[in-house]
């Protein structure tokens, strides 16, 4: 690992790309919060730091973030811990039912809480109707609203981190623990949780940093209530673009700044030692009372987690304009669904965001095999600068992205590697390629360690050119790998808004905004059925990677 | 011996199944106090899952464990008290030597100074004074496993329980380690049931050993009583070395008894298993054949094979009938091609019913 790697053109030119592609528009950022049409100036930065609703913003950014952790932690720890530690009736496939969430796209689940818990939704309308109340019982509007729809979509990372964690300890420690006689709740204390720092950590840094970056909640819920996100694309539309730079950088900063306390919340990461035992049996609850307790809370979660999703599928057949008073709506079609195919304007966006996805992820899934093969197998020095440069995009909001890769692309300057792609359709296709590097690339360059490297070295021993060694011994072990990544990054492209809302114009718009105008237009049918679309697309990725990870050895 | 005094441990008729496969097949045992019992057997046959029933890890589908003639068998691990030492040790690997010893002494709630005394204590027992603050990650495979019987013995457990303890040391460092916990079990006067797959580690730890096989006891007795009188061709070949040979009843009665073998007839010390004329499986210890020279009407063959090992060798012998006989003698007795004879030469001659039970 530490024998320097050799100089090679290829690894130059990939560093040369990534730099291009992830490094150069945030120094832009950067650049110009401190550079105006009148050369360097402090003008943005004071402007900044002398609006308190600035600060405030920040401040929201950080308290929410931290919030949506302490909500996800709540909500998913103890349900890792009972799905992964108990065995009751039905437990696999709630196991399953209750990690949905992660399917949802940002802005689908946000449309899915507005018609389930909003105002107008079921929920307020049920209640509304059983006390004969006058006006809705509630809003869902700022922070608590946003807080429950982190907590919500947030929540799974904890669960699913959670329980492969719990999965992986090695059993022997703690049947050691309780022959040691330590009681359940020791065992936990002292040695459970303990072992899962590591893992703990990791969920929740990907839970701070996605509730830093979430926009959908804030932008639909918000309302007085700004963060970060949604100030700086609103500063953007009131065209002033030097403090939306300030702004950005900001985010920037907070984000990297979580990435490095988390690193220390990490602990030494040397804890996983020795021989690994089997995984922990899971206690066959054996007093009949206690197992239908379990049994009854894990169905209640499941129903309550699924009620999004159920919300969605019920609005995605309810013609438009029919549903008014009533508790439930009072007529169902399939018209919304064959809207989406029926009328071109519809259809645009449909193929936009699977053009868009398809290019994205071929080009994602290109810059991750060639960083594969390049860092992981033929060790060319600057290996761990390629691996940084393809997972940093993971910690930068992508309104962050988006905002710097319109500030990249708007002026023609080729000898500064900057071209106008501002109004053209590759512009989005680019910036879902950037965001899709850390998610393509990781499971990519984890199969490539855990390919047998002879076996390669066998294919060359038989007289295959590095081309055919590639083709035929590579890519089809690497296949489940490639599948991960392709499969994940698609989905991810398919579902984008938040760089989306920033990059978009009316021929490229893709499925989400879509949803959005079709929100405005009170067409929410249409919204709910490519709601749905989107969802099942989500779904079927979700199957896909756990079928795989149950076929693996 | 030992059986005269009340029984400390017992296990009554235990039995655990895994679905279909009945791991544990109704074992009865009983251990006197401080004896040390080994379990052995090949693997899959159901040591291992009889130490974790012991330990409270597994429930048993029937049957008692007793310890001091109280039922102790729907007793959670915790409350049972049981120390166990770990195949792969199960250190906590986040806790230094001094806090994964401390860990079941504060269980008891031992806390400050008496927690600390004792830590050392036990550390001292294994050799390990002054190693409280090393991290478990950096001792060696041996250290480990001595911090392993430390944190197990701390809060003086009624019974040890050691799963395939040595299985993770080097080969030289094994026979030190056995020694040393002999010696430390026995000091302690603790009963100790240990599992284990090899013959020889058996021999040398246990007291008395347990002979397990498909989940079921085949035999329970002191080394010598295991290699002198086995109670079937599986204890028999399990348990020191023999050779076997197809052999048919000649005569007998419940004292002796003439087989045939190949073109040779011998007399045995030992009951007939069957009437004249029935099929017999006869075990030979290496020392109990002797070379003679080859004659008509007796066993002969061809030297195939010699290993030295200091006083004696150990010959490897193709007979006529094409069976691979093993035998130990004098290293100059034969040389690899010699055609030979070969002869019973004292007890070590075992007969079991059928070609193979």
């Amino acid at each position: 690992m530490s024998r320097p790697g050799r100089w090679s053109w290829q690894g130059g030119a990939l560093l040369l790309l990534l730099g291009w592609l992830v490094v150069y528009p945030l120094a832009l950022v950067f650049i110009q919060a401190v550079h105006g049409p009148g050369g360097w100036t402090l003008d943005h930065l004071r402007a900044f730091a002398s609006r308190p609703s600035e600060w405030h913003a920040l401040w929201n950014s950080l308290w929410l973030s931290l919030a949506s952790v302490a909500v996800a932690g709540a909500l998913g720890i103890p349900l890792a811990v009972l799905f992964a530690t108990v065995e009751f009736p039905g437990r696999r496939l709630l196991g399953g039912l209750i990690a949905l969430p992660v399917v949802l796209p940002p802005l689908v689940g946000v449309v899915s809480f507005l018609f389930l818990f909003g105002e107008t939704g079921f929920a307020a309308r049920m209640v509304q109707a059983l006390f004969g109340l006058e006006n809705p019982p509630w809003r869902l509007e700022g922070a608590w609203a946003i807080l429950l729809v982190h907590g919500y979509s947030m929540y799974a990372y904890f669960y699913l981190l959670g329980r492969a964690g719990l999965a992986g300890l090695d059993g022997s420690l703690l049947e050691a623990a309780s022959a040691l006689g330590a009681g359940r709740w020791r065992t936990l204390r002292r040695v459970v949780f303990p072992l899962l720092r590591p893992t703990l950590a990791g969920a929740t840094l990907l839970v701070f940093l996605t509730a830093l970056a979430s926009f959908s909640a804030p932008y639909i819920f918000g309302g007085g209530f700004r963060v970060m996100t949604t100030q700086i694309v609103v500063t953007r539309l009131n065209g002033d673009d030097g403090l939306a730079m300030v702004q950005t950088a900001a985010l920037t900063v907070l984000a990297l700044l979580g990435l490095r306390a988390s690193r220390l919340l990490e602990g030494s990461a040397t804890l996983v030692g020795g021989a690994k035992g089997k995984a922990p049996a899971r206690r066959t609850i054996r007093r009949p009372a206690m197992r239908r307790l379990f049994t009854a809370l894990a169905w209640l979660a499941a129903v309550l987690l699924l009620l999004p999703h159920a919300t969605l599928i019920l609005l995605s057949f309810v013609p438009a304009g029919t549903w008014t008073v009533e508790t439930l709506p009072p007529a169902y079609t399939l018209r919304n669904y064959a809207a989406l195919v029926a009328e071109p304007e519809r259809l645009r966006p449909l193929f936009n965001s699977l053009w868009m996805a398809t290019a994205s992820t071929l080009a994602a899934m290109a810059v991750a095999v060639a960083a594969g093969t390049l860092v992981v197998r033929r060790r060319v020095a600057g290996g761990r600068a390629i691996e940084s440069l393809l997972s940093l995009p993971w910690a930068v909001p992508g309104t962050v992205f988006a905002i710097a890769l319109a500030a990249l692309f708007s002026v023609r300057a080729p000898w500064l590697g900057r071209v106008v792609l501002i109004g053209t359709p590759w512009l989005l296709p680019l910036a879902y390629l950037i965001r899709n590097l850390p998610i393509a690339g990781r499971p990519v360059l984890a199969g490539f360690r855990g390919l047998d490297p002879t076996l390669e070295e066998a294919a060359a021993a038989l007289g295959a050119s590095r081309w055919r060694t590639l083709r035929r011994v590579t890519l089809p072990l690497l296949g489940p790998a490639l599948a991960a990544g392709a499969t994940l990054a698609f989905a991810t492209a398919l579902g984008d808004f938040v760089t989306s809302i920033v990059l978009y114009t009316y021929d490229t718009r893709p499925l989400s905004l879509e949803i959005l105008s079709s929100l405005r237009s009170a067409d929410v049918g249409v919204a709910a059925a490519i709601g749905v679309i989107l969802t099942l697309l989500g779904g079927a990725v979700f199957a896909l990677g756990n079928e795989r990870k149950a076929v693996a050895p | 011996m030992r059986g005269e005094r009340d029984s400390f441990l017992e296990l009554e008729r235990l039995t655990r199944r895994f679905g279909e496969v009945v791991a544990v097949d109704a074992l009865s045992l009983s251990l006197a106090r401080g004896e040390i019992l080994a379990l052995l057997g090949p693997s899959g046959s159901g040591k291992t899952t009889t130490l974790r029933l012991l330990a409270g890890f597994e429930a048993p589908d029937a049957g008692r464990i007793l310890v001091r003639g109280q039922d102790v068998t729907r007793l959670s691990p915790v409350s049972r008290r049981f120390g166990m030492v770990f195949q792969h040790y199960a250190l906590f690997p986040h806790l230094d030597v001094g806090r994964n010893v401390a860990f079941g002494l504060e269980s008891l709630g031992v806390r400050g100074l008496e927690l600390d005394r004792r830590v050392t204590e036990s550390l001292a027992l294994v050799d390990l004074a002054g190693y409280e603050r090393r991290g478990v990650g950096e001792l060696s495979g041996g250290q480990q496993q001595r911090v392993a019987l430390a944190r197990a013995l701390a809060p003086e457990p009624q019974v040890l329980l050691l799963d395939e303890p040595l299985s993770n040391l080097d080969p030289s460092l094994r026979e030190r380690t056995r020694r040393e916990i002999r010696a430390l079990v026995r000091r302690l006067d603790i009963t100790s049931i240990i599992v284990t797959h090899e013959q020889e580690e058996a021999f040398d730890l246990g007291d008395r050993i347990a002979v397990i096989r498909q989940g079921r006891l085949a035999q329970v007795g002191t080394p010598d009583e295991l290699y002198q009188s086995p109670a079937s061709a599986f204890v028999a070949g399990f348990v020191g070395r023999s050779s076997r040979l197809d052999a048919r009843v000649v005569a007998g009665d419940a004292r002796r008894c003439t087989v045939r073998v190949e073109t040779a007839e011998w007399t045995v010390d030992a009951p007939a298993p069957g009437p004249a004329g029935v099929a017999v499986l006869l075990l030979a210890r290496p020392e109990a054949l002797r070379f003679t020279a080859p004659a008509a009407g007796g066993l002969t063959g061809q030297v195939t094979d010699r290993r030295f090992s200091g006083a004696l060798a150990f010959f490897t012998v193709r007979t006529e009938g094409g069976t691979t006989v093993e035998l130990s003698a004098a290293p100059d007795a034969a040389a690899v091609g010699d055609r030979i004879g070969l002869a019973p030469s004292g007890p070590g001659l075992h007969l079991f019913a059928g070609p193979e039970s």
